[in-house]
């Protein structure tokens, strides 16, 4: 079973990284962007009987670190 | 005392923090590998060092904080026994969840290696005894990912409760409310950017850092 886990900072976490990418569109001339966060994708190929719990652990145990982070799962 | 440094694949201050150790306590250190499960009988000071574990791969201190050897240092912070995490070793104990909030990407983005002037802002501490409050001190940085986030709910707490041991005297990469060190709920386990096994001795351009692992002998006995 293939997964795409998606970590994206928590609203209202600054985010220096995604600033400096925003700074760097602009310098290449791309206006109307009004924000960037950056994030991690992270493709696990896990088991078929992988349970949702299981996975939702490994999440928050390792994947994301859930001061700062959400996580999101992608099936298929 | 009995102190341990834990080495992690990717620790490069270990060995600093080992000399500065034994130049304080008049000991050799016992060096525990990330891999052991038990820490040595009788350790009275457990030190996470600086560095880059694992490379700093998913998140600085992520890979480190999931070692065979956490268990132990929890059970033994828990019993009360000191344990200091320096720069590497704060990110490591803030991914345990032994302190909150976490380490995110300087502001600025820059790696910052400078010595930088800190406020001590608890000097009840084990660890800030020899400190008076208030107290400006010079002490090394070197990392990339010294901004401290959390929420304000937490650093209202943590300002509350005495918990910021050491503040920035001035902003060095963005933390929330210049805070530079941080203490658990029971003082017993502090998290610091700065180094101050970096600065013992009068060829290291001062000592102020030996005062934090003299006042450590102090409280918590030969």
């Amino acid at each position: 079973m293939k997964l795409r886990i998606v970590v994206t900072l928590k609203p209202g976490v600054l985010d220096p990284q995604g600033r400096a990418i925003h700074k760097a569109l602009g310098g290449l001339g791309f206006g109307g962007v009004n924000d960037v966060r950056a994030g991690k994708l992270f493709e696990l190929d896990v088991a078929d009987d992988t349970s949702d719990a299981a996975i939702d652990e490994m999440c928050r145990k390792l994947l994301a670190n859930t001061v700062i982070e959400n996580y999101r799962v992608e099936r298929g | 005392m009995r102190t341990a440094v834990i080495v992690f694949p990717g620790s490069n201050c270990d060995r600093d923090m080992a000399v500065a150790l034994e130049a304080v306590t008049g000991a050799k250190p016992a060096m525990v590998w990330h891999g052991e499960t038990m820490l040595p009988d009788g350790t009275a000071l457990i030190a996470l060092p600086g560095g880059f574990s694992y490379g700093d791969y998913l998140r600085c201190g992520a890979i480190a904080a999931r070692s065979a050897i956490i268990p132990a240092i929890v059970a033994a912070a828990e019993a009360g026994v000191p344990v200091l995490g320096v720069c590497n070793g704060f990110q490591v104990l803030t991914e345990i969840g032994l302190l909150p909030g976490a380490l995110m990407r300087n502001e600025g983005l820059d790696f910052v290696c400078r010595d930088v002037a800190l406020t001590v802002d608890n000097a009840q501490s084990t660890f800030t005894s020899r400190y008076a409050a208030g107290e400006r001190i010079i002490v090394p940085v070197a990392h990339h990912d010294g901004n401290y986030t959390a929420d304000a709910d937490t650093l209202d707490r943590i300002e509350g409760e005495g918990r910021v041991a050491f503040r920035y005297a001035e902003s060095v990469n963005g933390s929330a409310r210049q805070i530079a060190g941080v203490l658990n709920a029971s003082g017993n386990v502090l998290g610091m950017m700065p180094h101050p096994e970096r600065r013992i001795e009068a060829a290291h351009g001062g000592d102020d850092g030996r005062r934090l692992f003299e006042g450590l002998l102090e409280t918590v006995g030969a």
